[in-house]
């Protein structure tokens, strides 16, 4: 029980992370049903120049909360940037053409993004300042640390903005409605290009924010670490239903604890023959799980109510 | 001065030309009708007017201005707004986020004296504003498809077939209210298939075949002539 209580926070932890980078995916799938495979490279971008800043500012004596605002704050601006010259220089002059150019397209700009990166940061892990010491509470038999709690905190208030933001203004509706029927949005006005790189914009920020997180959590950064993490957040998307917003913070959630879950008691239930190790086995069971028994995803469109 | 002037339009779909180059104008207040048969043209005529298809350099000019090369959005931000043929409402969102697309690009107080207009124009949409766009009847959903253009006050409104899929009776209904739209000042260009009720709303009427304007005049004129009782109105040649 107590492995239970623990993996779950875990897996809670981790899933709310999976969260951030899935509504990436989805929110660019919603509107131009393209899989944007460099949005992993955008979280890694962000845990790159996190490490970056923090590393130039904690010998200079500023107290340590106020470092990571800034390194977040840095982080943030700079993958929004990348989210904004992707889709201006490599998917808009792409739009109408047949589908498999775009998505050939981002894995050639994932390619990119990750080598420049290589070249920047080097190609070896990177050990990520713990700068801040981690408090740790017990209760119930179960450890969860100040890390955890920040994570779990930050991300729940970051998608309640982005709910807010999508289903409560102006612009969200317009977003909304773009994705709905860009030509029809285009007729009221609506310039769909300014909404289509305002979606890559506010999804890299929040993969900003997730590359900071994930690497704090893990204490590592590495140029390669965005494929991984951005194929299992690819697989939470899916899981919730490609496309649909609440279905990204849904889908990564589940994943997050399916797969703390999974890596807690496949050793028990295989006789030790499988260990941990296998963790990022589920999050692709799953996608297969869901792509068999129910493509269009947990919250998945309905079909038909297109008008 | 005409406040839309189309001079020449053609418009290509690969090599096969849907409009062969063709003079129409619409003036200030007017309310202008464009019928003919499937196929004629007359979609295209308004694709191409609204900007969802190119046109060559003065073909279409609207209040002054040449609108070649000008996107969709800027058109309607101009006032030209059209309501496209099937509709186009957005089915996910609710009736009152529908109505708040069409006045988008506004910024003015008078948003909320317009909704409450659209609402007494069509009552329907009052009672249902929460609900989705995707479950009103097809009727309601023209209802808020034309009072979506009107939140977006525009100089002239293009309506492509405003009455197909209608029973009769909301049909001839939709079609009193684009009058009585016309008739507070609104532009409009009118693309019918139901020849009868449009000639009888319109002032001027052009008439399309093929590609090609065959004949235009006063719509009462036209629904007088034998050429279009016997094409458009059913009617034997007598």
């Amino acid at each position: 029980m107590d492995i239970f209580i623990q993996q779950v926070i875990n897996g809670l932890t981790l899933g709310a992370v999976y969260a951030m980078v899935a509504l990436g995916y989805t929110m660019v799938y919603g509107i131009i049903q393209l899989i944007n495979f460099a949005h992993g490279e955008v979280v890694m971008i962000g845990a790159m120049v996190a490490f970056s800043v923090i590393g130039a500012l904690a010998p200079s004596g500023l107290p340590p909360l106020a470092i990571v605002l800034v390194a977040a704050g840095c982080a943030i601006p700079v993958c929004m940037l990348v989210g904004y010259a992707m889709e201006r220089l490599a998917y808009r002059p792409l739009r109408g053409a047949p589908r498999l150019a775009p998505l050939i397209t981002a894995i050639g700009v994932s390619i990119i993004l990750q080598h420049l990166a290589m070249m920047i940061w080097s190609r070896n892990p990177l050990a990520f300042p713990q700068i801040i010491k981690v408090e740790s509470y017990h209760f119930a038999g179960a450890t969860i640390t100040s890390v955890q709690i920040a994570i779990l905190a930050i991300s729940l208030a970051m998608m309640a903005g982005l709910a807010a933001l999508v289903y409560r203004t102006r612009l969200g509706t317009a977003m909304r409605a773009t994705a709905h029927n860009p030509q029809v949005a285009g007729l009221m006005g609506i310039d769909a290009n300014r909404i289509i790189a305002l979606t890559f914009v506010i999804g890299a920020a929040l993969a900003a924010v997730a590359g900071v997180m994930v690497a704090s959590y893990y204490g590592i950064a590495h140029y390669a670490m965005g494929s991984q993490l951005g194929l299992k957040a690819f697989c939470a998307a899916v899981l919730g239903g490609i496309g649909n917003i609440p279905g990204a913070m849904l889908g990564g959630v589940l994943l997050g604890v399916v797969e703390a879950l999974g890596a807690g008691y496949i050793g028990d239930l295989t006789g030790n023959v499988f260990g941990s190790n296998y963790q990022d086995v589920f999050a692709f069971i799953v996608l297969i799980a869901v792509l068999v028994l129910r493509p269009s995803g947990l919250l998945g469109e309905r079909v038909g109510d297109r008008a | 001065m005409s406040l839309l002037e189309i001079r020449g339009l053609e418009v290509r779909y690969g090599g096969i030309r849907a409009v062969k180059g063709i003079d129409l104008e619409v003036g200030a207040g007017e309310m202008v009708c464009l019928i003919g048969a499937n196929g004629a043209g007359k979609s295209s005529t308004l694709r191409a007017i609204s900007g969802l298809v190119p046109t060559a350099p003065g073909a279409v000019r609207f209040d002054g201005g040449d609108f070649a090369g000008i996107p969709a959005f800027r058109r309607a931000r101009a006032g030209l707004v059209m309501v496209p043929e099937g509709r186009g409402v957005f089915a996910r969102l609710s009736v009152e986020e529908n109505l708040a697309m069409g006045a988008y690009v506004r910024a003015d107080a008078e948003v909320q004296p317009d909704r409450a207009r659209v609402f007494e124009i069509f009552p329907r949409l009052a009672e249902r504003s929460r609900q989705t766009a995707g479950t009103l009847s097809g009727g309601e959903q023209q209802m808020l498809a034309i009072g979506r253009a009107l939140m977006s006050r525009p100089k002239l409104l293009a309506l492509d077939e405003p009455s197909m899929g209608l029973a009769p009776i909301a049909a001839q209904k939709i079609l009193q209210v684009i009058r009585d739209i016309n008739r507070s000042g609104v532009t409009v260009l009118l693309v019918e298939q139901n020849a009868r009720s449009a000639l009888a709303l319109a002032h001027r009427a052009y008439v399309m075949e093929s590609g090609e304007i065959t004949l235009s005049g006063e719509a009462r004129a036209l629904l007088a002539d034998p050429r279009v009782r016997e094409a458009y109105l059913g009617e034997a040649a007598g």
